[in-house]
């Protein structure tokens, strides 16, 4: 490693010494934390510190994220090769889904670090981890048919208007990732609904290309068994279709401690109760779908397990935590079933929730707040 | 007992090089150092100048605010030189102490069954006793016109590598009686000690006139802000006094014998101490006269006091008014390869991502001063929480004092934490964010706008 560290020395000497080249020092920084943890020692305060760093943090949910891309490359070469006559091996499907969605993930890691290692120099701040995350949140949110350039364009969308206007990552409201996928949905509704959803499906035209939730949507019956929906064998968002892709990418969150439990498990409770209710009205196709079936379809177990569970965008204190994830559940249901035009509730949700979590934590703390002021009162009367 | 605090929330850091329960004696030091910095906030008016004799217990300086709080030598000697900062701020008194005697200022205390609490207060000020009463909030010298609500004892100190007071102070018993009388005098309230339940031989059991609580769970259970909040927690307008306990021994020792002697049997702790144990030296001796002959070789790091809230000193430093532990950990200023991404089993944390110090929590480690890892904007929530066993919302009051907000601050409750406290959110902060110190500069804010 000594030759490369010195590689660093050099490069840090010249960023730090020449004037003209010092508004490049986070550029610098950023590749050398990369390789190497800092050398970096406490000043004051507490002299030991915890091993733990954001980047740590960032990519234990980048790790979590690797089961349903995997998943999200096999299941893209699968629902293509459902379409077309004769019989593929898995290593074949997994092989095309792989060229499919690989674009789709560099696209999003260059043109997004491009624009925050701008923002950094122009700025003169630390490279911040967080587009780690957000970087492989957003193609496992698109349909693999996207062009790229419209990624692209998503992206710089989603890290100028939902991160860096706010002040970067820490500061945002709105999940950036999300951020970048209700821009496309609203700006090119053509590419991420209805017969999109299998890749090259108009060209072959064999099949419909449909969601199952947009067939709900249009009153059509699904027949597809719920085993499929659980493994994710169905057509859908490069990451979103996998159940037990997700589960275990919850449980290295859950297990790591990285993800709050908190959310994902009162998002469940809160989406279940929706689907109880619209069963007992069940006057249509999507009303009397199943509960249970609620939550194996569409984008809403990758919605709370990774998006939901965002630090910044979500409520911060344990109550609020509660609420939020409760009433994110409840939402992704709500507007699933009562707007079928925006079958994937999940996602208006949870950027609904996020511009409301400042309340919530608001309200949370006022208890806390009042019960303090309460005691305040009580000294002041005495004396 | 009269009550229970039993603490889930909080955090064990368990170090190695605990010291062992045996007391060396030092050879004496040959300078001696007072520090104004030791008494936060306090402007030092100096009394002597370079080339002035002293004896223990002799004024040096007194506070700007208040004439009567006066600071002493531990020592007889002569001041050697008096170091000043940029603008001439004091830095450091520097005395040379007496080398075969020791001269005492004969203090001539009243007697406490007797006295008033008026009387008792002009004796601890000319005796140079009075810094050691500190109050709450905001962590600084107590005034001596207040009459505070209740007085606080923490009986133990939870922090890692921490003294064992019931050790340490074991031959202290009757000057903390006597010092606990004083203290029963100053206040219409109640002298509160907070111990564990394993303290039972701790010279600070089983005295009359005292509210005992027995407290349980992990660091900071020793912090008196804590106990405080568990007990009776503070509202605005209310005074809290807080002693340490090893400081009623000196208290104690000046109405008993009638001298100031600062002595302090300080634990000398850490990974890169070869023999670590106890040493009975005064205070603003010099760190070289403990660790001299016990370090291992390499690249180290002093500290006067402990790992979370200590001082970094060199060994030509010195051991701070205060501090009852020095502690010699491995300076962490190394590049590690791919750190961030490796999986651990060397460093400690409360997180398992690739770390597994949660599967063997007893566990001792060696831990470095390396940050492990930069500073970054705040992004992970419901961590300081863990480690933060007051109902208070930690980050939020965090937030509210980055941002000078004093109403905020106020109703969240900065009245009832100090620097300490916020050590653990401190160490477990993956933004690296320097709590204590936001905390601390919160509180001077509030001397400054309320008072």
């Amino acid at each position: 490693m000594k030759p490369l560290r010195d590689f660093f020395d050099v490069l840090q000497s010249k960023v730090s010494e020449n004037p003209k080249l010092r508004r490049y020092r986070p550029v610098v920084n950023a590749f050398d934390t990369i390789f190497f943890t800092p050398n970096q020692t406490t000043r004051n305060g507490v002299h030991i510190r915890d091993g733990v760093d954001l980047k740590r943090v960032m990519i234990a949910v980048v790790i979590a994220l690797i089961p349903p891309l995997l998943f999200g490359m096999y299941n893209v070469g699968y629902q293509y090769f459902a379409q077309l006559p004769g019989l593929h091996s898995p290593w074949e499907l997994f092989r095309f889904g792989a060229f499919r969605v690989l674009p789709l993930v560099i696209v999003s890691y260059a043109v997004g670090l491009t624009v925050e290692f701008t923002f950094a120099v122009l700025r003169g701040h630390e490279v911040n981890e967080g587009y780690l995350v957000t970087g492989m949140l957003i193609p496992l949110i698109v349909p693999a048919d996207l062009p790229l350039w419209m990624l692209a364009v998503a992206v710089v969308f989603a890290v100028i208007i939902g991160k860096e206007v706010f002040g970067g990552t820490g500061m945002n409201v709105l999940n950036p990732a999300l951020v970048a996928r209700a821009f496309l949905f609203f700006a090119y509704p053509t590419f991420m609904s209805g017969d999109i959803w299998v890749a090259d499906s108009a060209a072959t035209d064999a099949i419909s290309g449909e969601t199952l939730l947009g067939k709900l949507g249009l009153g059509h019956v699904v027949t597809d068994s719920s085993m499929r929906m659980f493994v994710g064998l169905i057509p859908g968002s490069v990451g979103e279709t996998s159940v037990v892709a997700i589960l275990i990418g919850a449980f290295i969150l859950i297990y790591t401690g990285v993800g709050s439990w908190r959310i994902m498990l009162s998002a469940l409770i809160g989406a279940s109760l929706m689907g109880l209710i619209c069963n007992a009205i069940g006057s249509h196709a999507l009303l009397s779908f199943p509960w249970w079936k609620h939550l194996l379809l569409g984008g809403f177990m990758f919605g709370i397990v990774f998006m939901a569970t965002d630090p910044v965008s979500a409520a911060q204190t344990t109550k609020g935590k509660w609420i939020y994830g409760f009433l994110v559940g409840l939402m992704s249901i709500l507007i699933r079933v009562f707007n079928p035009a925006y079958p994937e509730g999940v996602m208006l949700a949870i950027l609904f929730m996020n511009v409301m979590a400042p309340l919530i934590d608001h309200i949370v703390v006022a208890s806390n707040i009042k019960k303090r002021g309460k005691r305040y009162r009580l000294v002041m009367a005495n004396s | 007992m009269s009550g229970d605090i039993r603490l889930k929330r909080g955090l064990d850091i368990r170090l190695t090089g605990e010291s062992e329960p045996s007391i060396a004696a030092v050879p004496k030091s040959s300078i001696y150092t007072v520090t104004p910095d030791d008494f936060h906030g306090e402007t030092p008016k100096l009394l002597l100048g370079v080339g002035a004799e002293v004896k223990a217990g002799t004024p040096i300086f007194y506070a700007k605010r208040d004439e009567r709080i006066q600071v002493v030598s531990p020592v007889s000697g002569e001041v050697v030189e008096i170091r000043r900062g940029a603008r001439r701020k004091v830095l450091a008194i520097r005395i040379l102490a007496d080398r075969n005697r020791m001269d005492y200022e004969a203090l001539r205390p009243p007697a406490v069954s007797g006295s008033s609490a008026e009387a008792l207060k002009a004796f601890l000020c000319r005796s140079g006793l009075w810094p050691y009463i500190q109050q709450r909030p905001y962590a600084i010298v107590a005034n001596p016109d207040d009459e505070p609500r209740d007085i606080y004892i923490s009986g133990f100190d939870s922090h890692p590598l921490a003294p064992d007071y019931a050790f340490s102070l074991r031959d202290k018993r009757a000057e903390i009686r006597a010092a606990v009388a004083v203290l029963n005098r100053l206040t219409q309230g109640e002298v509160h000690i907070s111990l564990r339940p394993s303290d039972v031989d701790s010279p600070l059991c089983g005295m009359a006139g005292v509210a005992y609580h027995r407290v349980q769970g992990p660091h900071p259970a020793g912090n008196v802000g804590v106990q405080i909040h568990h007990t009776r927690p503070i509202s605005p307008g209310e005074k809290i006094w807080t002693v340490q306990a090893s400081d009623l021994a000196v208290i104690g020792h000046a109405f008993l014998k009638g001298v100031f002697s600062p002595e302090r049997v300080v634990a000398f702790a850490g990974s890169e101490v070869k023999h670590p144990r106890y040493y009975r030296v005064l205070a603003g001796a010099q760190i070289a006269s403990i660790t001299a002959g016990n370090l291992k070789p390499g690249d180290k790091r002093l500290i006067s006091g402990n790992p979370l809230t200590g001082i970094k000193v060199g060994e030509e430093g010195f051991l701070h008014w205060y501090h009852n532990q020095v502690t010699a950990i491995p300076e962490g200023n190394a590049y590690r390869f791919m750190g961030w991404l490796l999986p651990d089993g060397k460093r400690f944390s409360l997180s398992r991502a690739g770390f597994f110090s949660w599967l063997r929590p007893n566990k001792k480690y060696a831990l470095t001063t390396n940050t492990n890892g930069e500073h970054r904007a705040l992004v992970i929530t419901g961590l300081y929480e863990k480690v933060f066993p007051f109902d208070v919302y930690p980050m939020e009051l965090l937030k509210a004092t980055l941002t000078k907000d004093i109403d905020r601050m106020e109703r969240l409750g900065i009245y009832e934490v100090a620097p300490e406290d916020y050590a653990l959110p401190e160490f477990v902060c993956p933004s690296k964010t320097e709590c204590q110190s936001i905390i601390r500069e919160g509180l001077d804010l509030m001397i400054k706008e309320i008072g």
